[in-house]
């Protein structure tokens, strides 16, 4: 089921939190809404589920338009950030509770909670309560009680936020490969733009309640439509007009008419990726990402001065971006071919 | 000064405090009953009057209790789930009661229904008697025993925040049933605690009821009323025995609800 926002308007007092929004999610596809706090992703998707009444505009689920339907007409699967469990009941309870409420025969509802928390992996906790699981499987248990009423949509606001990194990236794969068996068209709100990356077919940037731009992950990479989802997707510098990833900052130690002096502050390593930390002569602070293949063959140290060449820039003033070495460049060169650079430079 | 002595003074001081205002007062009444055995208080309760005054005292509770229980939770649910500019005007005049002498609640009564009271009139057309008789006792004791259920619940609502009641409606539950099924469930215990407050309120209310019932031995007297007079006639073997009863059913509320509670926890 296909759900279109059109012309979306919510205001909370003098904050207004949806201005003018509108988004196509097509049928069966996973979208995220990626955005920072305050930028009315939430808000957009409570108002899919009817958890908030619009000002104005309306929206779609499935060509059909329920602006005016109450949430629980909606049939959607809605998954909150803090799990919502009803603590009082147990694991089964939980799961069967809207096809109780649906007034299902008790061996049909037993066979489908059953299959459910196969599915979720938590097959043998039915009977515990909510406070006895993990945050991981407490959000399993959400996800599997949505998903029990075989809703048309799927909503999941901030799902992995309250959980820890090792946690998040687990749900976050397996999340992906629900979506895939299940085909049920899904949205879900995060402000992590790794996760949204990760996880979705389609992205919509937001901010200051407007979509600032919509479309795949390496589209909105590739392409920014503007200096915020720019920055927002990925990490960026800024060199005058332009902006430059830091893994398109070449580093070399010969000056030419293309490279800017910068004085070496400080060398992070992070791992395998090297970030080096620069000032340059006007003051500008920037950093460049480099492996530690390329860091040994530079021998670059804390205090000294290099230079940095811009492989690939944008500039959101005019039309292109002054493209330095030409698009075909490899955006990142991995430390095998750090030689190859080192010689071209 | 080292913990543990400061520790053990802690407790001293607080078990001592307990001990002096609650505990020795108390204690004594159930002593004093049972000085001279167990006959004279129970002739005393089991007198006509003192049977009468028993079961007023449980009609009221039996009436008085659930009204403000339903009461007190469609108000707090008002308070907390829909918010509107006015909600601080309720929220001040149901402290009223706490705020406002047992004594001149009867009184206000009194000028409402009394003789040239503002509904007497009415009443009195009707054939419908309030005051020196039940219902004035019971409007009296839901007067005085309003917050408690609502003053309870508040805090419990707030804390489990709408979140699970939200998750039921997008699994297609109605407002009728998320609450059944999610907001009472979870605010059960708060409510329990209202009900507990209550009741013993009811139970124990003296001031406004001896203003409206007229205190009329075997007729319009309630516990807290029946101890007083047999107080005031020197029968203290009644009076005491009619004390420890009052006591025994606050506790035996109290109890049940424990117990309840216990048992589910386990």
């Amino acid at each position: 089921m296909g759900i279109s926002v059109e012309g979306a308007k919510k205001s909370f007092g003098d904050f207004q939190a949806l201005n003018d929004v509108s988004i196509e999610v097509p049928d069966g596809s996973l979208t995220a809404l990626l955005g920072p706090s305050g930028s009315g992703k939430s808000t957009l998707l409570r108002a899919i589920a009817g958890l908030e009444a619009l000002d104005g505009g309306r929206v779609l689920i499935d060509g059909e338009d329920v602006s005016k339907k109450p949430t629980q007409k909606r049939e959607v699967g809605f998954v909150f950030q803090h799990y919502a469990a009803f603590k009082h009941m147990t694991v089964y309870e939980n799961v069967a509770f809207g096809l109780k409420i649906r007034k299902q025969k008790r061996d049909v509802i037993a066979a489908r909670v059953h299959e459910l928390l196969e599915l979720v992996q938590l097959h043998g906790l039915a009977d515990r309560y909510p406070s006895q699981l993990s945050g991981g499987q407490r959000q399993r248990m959400a996800l599997a009680r949505a998903l029990a009423v075989e809703p048309q949509v799927l909503l999941l606001d901030e799902p992995f936020g309250a959980l820890d990194a090792k946690v998040r990236k687990d749900l976050r794969t397996w999340l992906r490969n629900l979506h895939d068996e299940m085909n049920v068209t899904t949205i879900f709100v995060t402000h992590d733009q790794e996760e949204a990356m990760d996880v979705a077919g389609q992205l919509v940037v937001m901010n200051q309640g407007r979509v600032e731009q919509s479309g795949s992950a390496d589209e909105l990479y590739e392409n920014p439509a503007n200096e915020f989802v720019m920055s927002f997707v990925g990490e960026v510098n800024r060199l005058g007009d332009a902006f430059v990833r830091p893994h398109d900052m070449e580093v070399v130690l010969d000056a030419d008419e293309r490279t800017e002096e910068g004085l070496v502050q400080r060398i992070v390593a992070l791992g395998f990726e090297i970030r080096v930390e620069f000032v340059l002569g006007d003051g500008t602070e920037v950093w460049a990402q480099l492996t530690r293949a390329e860091l040994q063959r530079l021998e670059l140290r804390e205090g000294q001065i290099a230079y940095l060449r811009p492989v690939q820039a944008k500039s959101f003033n005019g039309a292109s971006a002054p493209d330095s070495t030409g698009a075909s460049t490899p955006r990142r060169p991995t430390g095998g071919d750090g030689a190859e650079v080192s010689a071209a430079a | 000064m080292n913990s543990t002595a400061s520790r053990w003074s802690l407790r001293v001081l607080g078990l001592g405090y307990v001990f002096l205002l609650l505990l020795l007062p108390l204690g004594l009444i159930f002593y004093k009953t049972f000085e001279a055995g167990i006959a004279p208080p129970l002739e005393a309760i089991t007198s006509p009057d003192g049977l009468q005054a028993l079961k007023l005292t449980l009609i009221t509770v039996a009436i008085a209790v659930p009204l403000n229980t339903v009461f007190g939770v469609l108000c707090a649910l008002l308070l907390v789930r829909h918010r509107w500019k006015g909600n601080f005007l309720i929220d001040a005049v149901i402290n009223l009661p706490f705020a406002i002498s047992p004594v001149v609640i009867g009184l206000s009564l009194f000028l409402l229904y009394g003789k040239n009271g503002w509904l007497e009139p009415g009443l009195a057309e009707a054939g419908v008697k309030i005051l020196f008789s039940t219902p004035g006792i019971i409007l009296a004791c839901i007067f005085v025993s309003l917050p408690f259920v609502v003053r309870e619940t508040v805090p419990v609502l707030q804390e489990i925040g709408t979140e699970q009641e939200q998750a039921a409606e997008t699994l297609g539950a109605n407002a009728w049933q998320t609450f059944w099924r999610i907001t009472l469930p979870a605010i059960r215990w708060g409510v329990a605690y209202g009900v507990v407050l209550t009741t013993a309120r009811v139970l124990g209310e003296f001031g406004a009821v001896s203003v409206v019932s007229g205190n009329i031995s075997g007729e319009t007297q309630t516990l807290p009323l029946f101890v007083s007079k047999q107080y005031e006639n020197f029968n203290l073997p009644g009076a005491f025995g009619a004390s420890v009863l009052l006591a025994l059913l606050a506790l035996a509320t109290l109890l049940a609800m424990n117990f309840l509670k216990r048992k589910e926890d386990a």
